[in-house]
């Protein structure tokens, strides 16, 4: 796709969304205004625990140097925060900096709420894996955010479980469905996981390694492809296990989920790079008993992975110092000492790539104490995952997605159906909001 | 549960001794209904509290591998790690919490006071209108408004400040409401003309006459606005940016949300949660004793 294209049809979504509001005229006033020199004190939203104090790195060291203060206001993550730096913005006082998950961007920039930062950061490209940078230009040349975490999808099982009822670690999607109704038969009390219907991040991520393009642009109109090919066979693998009981239906990070993870009740869990933080909260009994291994593939040839989670850090069209907030952003991501205090006190897992084998992931995490090689392997999973594309109304489709699948796991019926309603519910909201749709 | 009913009817049954000896029978199956009717709704509001009480008391190992209604061993452990987290910033959202509730509520029954008088007491051009006004405000819900008053704020560049907390919250359509329905039962006109007939000023006869008649509804908006404004999460969250000056219900929830990689701090915002509550049952239980007071006898003889 032409990229000077897509960058006109993202300014275009911006001039719709906006219209002739004088919200718009205030947003690419201070978008164009000139970065002023000299002492800046900016503020930064996140919810990383710990952020302070890898901040106060910064702001004795190189901040210090060049006059430049950060203040962390710590916030709750998820879509609310998204919302709630949209409303401040609508008043012009959304911070300087932002923490962003990759799926929020579209949504952001199409209400022109973050800056291009290409001219400050363009540098930082060569530190992080061309499937994560590329969420963060939206497929045009400018750059609107430095990837921070990463989330790439990956198959934890209990090792004890699996050895005592005979299973086979599933390289395919297949043998998964093999060992969950082997499983079943075996011990019919027990279930090899769950289909939560809460995680739409995670069956993104799913449809995501299945090849699946959500959104797309063609000329200067979006395509929604959600009831696309690729998803509609993640769908009905899933729905299909859900209805012949082969796996739960019931949610994750409910206290039964907890529950059923602790007891062994459930014994393997498709989840990201950070599961053993999750893991350690969740089920502290089963501490060591559990292995990591590269996610089921659709066709055994295949080596590919999708994503759950991560975020970046954004500067702000409102801000007054996007040059000193794009140079800390990329510090804070790039540089080796920041890298590693992220790692110490926020326990993130980076998404630059050189810091994926060094400092603190050289020894495996405490609850995989068991699998030296668990930070070697997780990066070499990291480096296949498959590109992922975002639209403006993730959101909308994963309230959708809640509803939907959630009723259809509930009730055991057709996951199709339920996809169809998630393809026809986001295209109804982006038209309604004013986006050029193709159909 | 069936056990909780029978030893909770028959207190009721016996507690009209003497009345209508000659049908008890219907009496009784008349009072059973509401009785299970309410023990089920006091159960229902109760099991929740419970479960804080109880979890509140588990350590992280127990929280989800104990059974639900078995007393942990770790209350004190919880209290302790609520205290260091990031340097007891917990009690500072307590007092911001306190601070909110206490000086809104305050103010706000204030507002409703003054304006409840007034609309009770004089006819002026337009008291219909405003309490008509008045009255689709109460309709209204609170968390629609908390956007457009973040966009005002902002303009008068008050937001993520005390003022932004408290300001939105001080006129409480419902207390003035409430006001004006109690001034206009509990002050009689005659009293007021009364003091009128004495040469009491205005303002005299509001602050010596009418308000200690009115304390009990008063009381009453105290309370409701001051639940309200300790409960309180949408304007808070849009208002404030700095967790400083966050209120409990906001800090809890940065707790829970830490993002995906952290695992959420359940014991902590239980712990938290649960000493959140105590405030307010304190408050509930020390102020409840001015509903009984009644003022108005004595007052006129009619």
């Amino acid at each position: 796709m032409p990229y000077a294209k897509r960058h006109r049809l993202v300014r275009s979504a911006v001039a719709l969304v906006l219209g002739t509001t004088a919200l718009a005229a205030c947003g690419s006033e201070s978008a164009d205004s000139e970065t002023e020199a000299g002492p800046a004190s900016l503020t930064y939203w996140t919810w990383t625990p710990g952020m302070d104090k890898v901040v106060d790195l910064w702001n004795k060291g190189p901040g210090k140097k060049d006059r430049i203060t950060i203040t962390v206001k710590k916030q709750a993550s998820g879509d609310t925060l998204v919302t709630k730096i949209l409303t401040a913005h609508k008043a012009g006082k959304a911070p300087d900096l932002v923490q962003a998950e990759y799926q929020a961007l579209p949504t952001l920039v199409s209400n022109d709420a973050l800056a291009d930062i290409s001219e400050n950061v363009g540098d930082a490209k060569g530190s992080f894996a061309d499937g994560v940078w590329q969420q963060t230009t939206l497929g045009t040349d400018a750059v609107y955010a430095v990837p921070q975490d990463i989330g790439p999808l990956m198959f934890y099982y209990r090792e004890d479980l699996f050895e005592e009822y005979g299973l086979k670690v599933p390289t395919t999607w297949d043998q998964f469905a093999e060992a969950a109704r082997k499983l079943k038969k075996a011990a019919p009390d027990k279930d090899l996981t769950t289909f939560s219907a809460n995680d739409s991040g995670l069956f993104a991520g799913l449809a995501q390694q299945a090849g699946a393009k959500w959104w797309t642009t063609s000329g200067d109109q979006w395509k929604v492809s959600i009831d696309d090919a690729a998803t509609q066979k993640v769908a009905k693998f899933w729905g299909g296990l859900v209805e012949e009981g082969a796996i739960d239906n019931q949610p994750m990070y409910t206290p039964a989920w907890n529950k059923a993870l602790n007891t062994g009740r459930q014994i393997a869990w498709v989840s990201a790079v950070w599961a053993p933080g999750t893991l350690t909260t969740a089920a502290p009994e089963t501490k060591g008993k559990w292995a990591m291994a590269p996610l089921p593939q659709w066709d055994a040839s295949e080596n590919r992975t999708g994503s759950w989670g991560g975020s970046s850090t954004a500067v702000t069209t409102d801000s007054k110092h996007q040059g000193a907030a794009a140079k800390f952003a990329a510090w804070l991501n790039t540089d080796s000492e920041a890298l590693n205090a992220l790692a110490k006190e926020s326990g993130i897992y980076p998404a630059a790539q050189n810091a994926q084998t060094s400092g603190a992931f050289l020894k495996p995490p405490a609850y995989f104490s068991n699998q030296a090689d668990f930070y070697t392997k997780a990066a070499d999973i990291a480096e296949t995952t498959a590109p992922s594309a975002w639209g403006p109304n993730v959101n909308v489709a994963y309230t959708t997605f809640k509803d939907a699948f959630g009723a259809a796991a509930k009730n055991k019926s057709d996951f199709g159906a339920a996809l169809k309603k998630m393809q026809d519910d986001t295209v109804a909201d982006m038209k309604k909001q004013g986006f050029g749709v193709a159909r | 549960m069936s056990s909780l009913t029978v030893p909770g009817a028959e207190p009721l049954a016996g507690s009209t001794p003497g009345t209508d000896r000659g049908r008890p029978p219907l009496r009784r199956r008349i009072a059973l209904i509401p009785t299970v009717t309410l023990l089920l709704g006091a159960i229902y509001c109760l099991l929740p509290v419970a479960w804080v009480v109880i979890a509140a008391t588990k350590s992280g190992r127990e929280l989800f591998s104990t059974f639900t209604f078995l007393p942990g061993t770790g209350f004190a452990g919880n209290v302790r790690d609520l205290n260091a987290y990031r340097d007891g910033v917990y009690w500072e959202w307590m007092g911001n919490s306190a601070l909110y509730a206490g000086l809104g509520a305050l103010l706000s029954t204030c507002v409703s006071a003054f304006s409840g008088y007034a609309l009770a007491t004089y006819r002026f051009r337009g008291r219909e209108a405003i309490f008509n006004v008045l009255l689709a405000g109460v309709l209204m819900p609170p968390v629609i408004l908390a956007v457009p008053q973040y966009l005002l704020l902002a303009k008068a560049d008050l937001t993520d400040s005390y003022l932004s907390v408290l300001l939105p919250q001080i006129l409480s359509p419902y207390g003035v409401y409430l006001a004006r329905i109690y001034a206009a039962a509990a002050v009689p006109a005659d009293v007021v003309e009364a003091g009128r007939m004495d040469g009491a000023s205005e303002w005299r006869i509001f602050t010596r006459i009418a308000l200690p008649m009115m304390i009990p509804g008063m009381v009453t908006v105290f309370l409701f606005q001051f639940v309200a404004i300790w409960n309180n999460f949408l304007l808070p969250y849009i208002m404030l940016s700095d967790d400083e000056k966050f209120p409990i219900t906001l800090g809890l929830f940065t707790l829970l949300e830490q993002g995906a990689n952290t695992p959420a701090l359940y014991t902590l915002v239980i712990t938290g949660a649960f000493l959140a509550v105590l405030p307010l049952v304190a408050l509930f239980l020390v102020i409840q004793r001015f509903w009984s007071l009644d003022l108005l006898s004595g007052a006129v003889k009619s």
